[in-house]
């Protein structure tokens, strides 16, 4: 057979490879500043699109879309070429995903900050950009199932098993979480809600971990870890094992996000079940990556590469092992809502993440420059910073975590709570707060410490080019087994065939948890007291979303003594069935919310908005001045309503006739409330004279954001109040 | 366990057969796929595992 000559696209892997690079700095960087709100809660004082709430969304999309994302695609646009023994199926396709991709990203970093956001974490990208998300997304896919196809290289390695697994579930994942109603350009309500919104996008979330931080890596692992230890992966016939079983049983998985919570008991049974099974594939995966070094331990110690990988597959099996432990029930109620989930997830992106990355990029880029490494000292410098980063930011979080349980849960002889107030729980930990910072800047002098070994490195070295390879075509064989060939070996060279095999093995998951929560009515029991948001209550709604509120407050008291104690009594599914999109929260840095409508008056909530820790000394929260003086748009009003009626929520053409109306009564009643607060009404005639002395606009309060962010937290939880009180 | 399941599935005609197909799944699934990797050849995984490597011009450092 004659062989063809053909090239490899080195370029597009440069080009993602720099992309990984400068957003990794940038999302870690976000990241690190987040750390220090937590030291310094007015940091960026009354710069709205720099408070905590608008940049942790920044800062999650940015390490997991903008700097894993382009890690993975470097790394499959490098290694499928080399794996099939062909150019990318298209060129333009390969641009577009890269160009595309650095849009999107940029498009986040702009519209996050300002406010637009879904609130679904991990998925709060407005439906605009979506729509982007899912186009790129298919064009990445049409891209790699073309170089499949027109491959010299008869079977698929099981890296590309992982690859297409990857791309299937993430847009299956991406499209069923993102259903929603836009309301406007970057305004949508999710299809979904309360306890149903829960679970979709949980599922979502859990499998965003599973098929975008997880199986591509594993795939990037089973490649790169041979080709740097210079010998096959360990178990070829565990490899398939591991894939398959790791793709059936992860997407089960989902509802251990959700312990305790309002979602029907079976499913959160079912979500443990397959968490426990997750860690034989995890396991199975962790150990085959680690036992490819057998025999080759000696080059651990002098190949800076080897020793990123060896960090980022222990990380790997910290974390799966870590995961199934959390979702026994027992362990989730301590454990959840605490910063001990910080430090689980922070192991899982900056060991396997971020170790796998780095080893990767170590390995490659010299490859394309045509060079070596710069300096390999420098690297083992990056290697040990980074490794005491990981350690000092995990270790605090894992104490904090374990303090916070502690507190929320202790009781006196007497049957009070030890810590009645939530912010002693809080000042007790800043310490672990500021070891965080120190480890997280340490894991980015590390990132720096990279940076500039490989500025060094490019300049030493020759510019990219194709590389030129020759394969011979692949002969046409019969579509049948042939005779002897075992069904895998068969399965291997049909690559749409083992994309529908995958595709089938992930769905089945999904449907048996998602299809009965949200056709069955019985799951989720109606309470007649539960009514929809007043006009107001739903735009002070949207903008607890706008603020990223949810960050840091939950909104589901889970049925323990002490949560029933501190909090009121625990949610029901019932009273979420207008929450579109639900907003129960994962973390508690400041209280839970659920119940807290009627605790506080309404002049409280407007001092606590403009300055936190003039009521509660040594509070943590920002202070959120832009919403006490901004005016409250209210044109979209009545199309919002409109939305909601077609999502299913009972408001009547009245209701939605009087909307403005309604509106104003609501915003002059808790203005008369406020008015009662002899301080404020002082404070305010005194600006609205000095606004008619210099003819400013003056905007009432009635009319601002903060009077439909009180109403709507001094509705929360209080229509059950009212059934207990009959 | 099964307790919080039957108050909500009840309402479902023909629930009983849900776990037997359930299970039925996953024998098979794993089943089937013990038998695929137990009966792979092995010149086969040999000839897998190495395609890694099989890039003749690859610079080599």
């Amino acid at each position: 057979m004659e062989l063809e000559q053909f090239y490899y696209d080195n370029k597009i892997v440069k080009k993602f490879t720099y992309a990984t690079l400068f957003w990794g700095v940038i999302g870690m960087s976000v990241g690190l500043l987040l750390a220090f709100f937590y030291l310094f809660p007015n940091l960026t004082d009354g710069i709205s699109w720099l408070s905590y709430g608008r940049l942790r969304p920044l800062h999650t999309n940015a390490v997991i879309f903008a700097f894993v994302g382009n890690a993975i695609f470097a790394g499959i646009y490098y290694s499928l070429q080399r794996l099939l023994k062909a150019r990318m199926f298209s060129d333009a396709l390969s641009n577009i995903n890269f160009w595309g991709w650095q849009f999107i990203i940029v498009a986040a970093a702009i519209t996050l900050p300002l406010g637009f956001s879904s609130s679904k974490e991990y998925a709060e990208l407005e439906w605009p950009i979506d729509i982007a998300i899912a186009v790129i997304w298919v064009s990445f896919g049409i891209n790699m199932i073309g170089t499949i196809l027109k491959r010299r290289q008869r079977h698929l390695y099981v890296a590309i098993w992982f690859y297409l697994a990857t791309f299937v579930t993430v847009a299956v994942l991406h499209i069923f979480n993102s259903l929603a109603l836009p309301v406007g350009f970057m305004k949508s309500y999710s299809v979904y809600a309360g306890v149903q919104d829960a679970l979709v996008q949980w599922w979502y979330g859990h499998n965003a971990v599973a098929f975008f931080l997880t199986t591509p890596f594993l795939g990037l692992m089973y490649y790169f870890v041979p080709k740097m230890a210079n010998r096959p992966v360990f178990s070829y016939r565990l490899s398939i094992v591991h894939f398959w079983s790791l793709i059936f049983i992860y997407i089960w998985a989902g509802p251990h996000h959700l312990l305790y919570t309002a979602l029907p008991d079976w499913a959160q049974n079912l979500g443990v079940a397959f968490s426990i099974m997750l860690l034989f594939p995890s396991w199975g995966g962790m150990i085959n990556g680690l036992l490819t070094l057998r025999g080759a331990w000696d080059k651990v110690r002098s190949d800076p590469t080897l020793k990123f990988m060896v960090v980022a597959i222990t990380g790997y099996g910290m974390a799966t092992f870590e995961g199934p432990m959390l979702s026994l029930k027992s362990v989730n109620a301590i454990a959840h809502y605490t910063d001990w989930i910080v430090a689980h997830v922070h192991v899982g992106t900056l060991a396997w993440n971020g170790f796998l990355t780095f080893g990767i990029i170590y390995w490659m880029l010299p490859r394309l420059f045509k060079t070596k490494l710069w300096s390999n000292a420098l690297a083992n410098l990056h290697f040990w910073i980074g490794t005491l980063g990981i350690i000092l930011y995990a270790l605090p979080m894992y104490v904090a975590g374990f303090l916070q349980a502690s507190m929320w849960k202790q009781f006196n002889p007497d049957g009070t709570l030890v810590y009645g107030n939530f912010l002693e729980t809080v000042t007790e930990i800043m310490p672990m707060y500021w070891m965080r910072a120190i480890g997280g800047t340490l894991y980015l002098a590390g990132f720096i410490v990279m940076l500039y070994n490989l500025v060094q490195t490019i300049r030493f070295g020759s510019a990219v080019t194709d590389e030129l390879a020759q394969a011979a075509p692949l002969e046409r064989v019969s579509k049948q087994r042939l005779v002897g060939e075992g069904y895998h070996s068969w399965l291997e060279r049909k690559p749409i065939q083992l994309t529908i095999l995958a595709t089938v093995a992930i769905l089945i998951g999904g449907i048996v948890q998602i299809v009965p929560t949200i056709l069955i009515k019985s799951n989720i029991p109606t309470i007649s007291s539960v009514q929809p948001y007043t006009p107001l209550e739903l735009e002070g709604r949207d903008l607890y979303i706008r603020e990223g509120c949810v960050g840091c407050h939950s909104q589901m008291i889970r049925p323990f003594r002490s949560e029933v104690e501190r909090y009121g009594e625990y949610s029901k599914a019932g009273e979420y069935v207008y929450d579109h999109p639900f907003l129960w929260g994962s973390k508690r840095t400041g209280p839970d919310l659920m119940r807290v409508g009627g605790k506080y008056s309404d002049s409280w909530h407007l001092n606590h908005f403009y300055d936190p820790q003039s009521i509660s000394s040594g509070s943590i929260m920002p202070s959120y001045k832009w919403i006490i003086l901004n005016k409250l748009d209210k044109s979209d009003t009545e199309n919002k309503m409109e939305v909601m009626v077609t999502l299913g929520v009972p408001y009547t053409p009245q209701d939605i006739a009087r909307a403005q109306e309604w509106m104003t009564e609501q915003g002059i009643a808790i203005e008369e409330n406020l008015y009662s607060d002899p301080d404020f009404a002082k404070n305010y005639d005194a600006n609205k004279a000095n606004a008619k002395e210099n003819d400013v606009e003056f905007v009432e309060m009635r009319n601002r954001e903060i009077v439909a962010l009180i109403a709507y937290i001094q509705r929360l939880g209080t229509d059950i109040k009212i059934t207990s009180n009959q | 366990m099964f307790k919080f399941i039957e108050g909500h599935m009840a309402s479902i005609e023909g629930i009983e057969i849900y776990p037997i197909i359930s299970l039925l799944i996953f024998f098979i699934f794993f089943a089937v796929l013990l038998t695929w990797v137990l009966t792979a050849k092995k010149e086969y995984v040999d000839e897998v595992s190495k395609i890694p490597f099989e890039t003749n011009n690859e610079i080599e450092l």
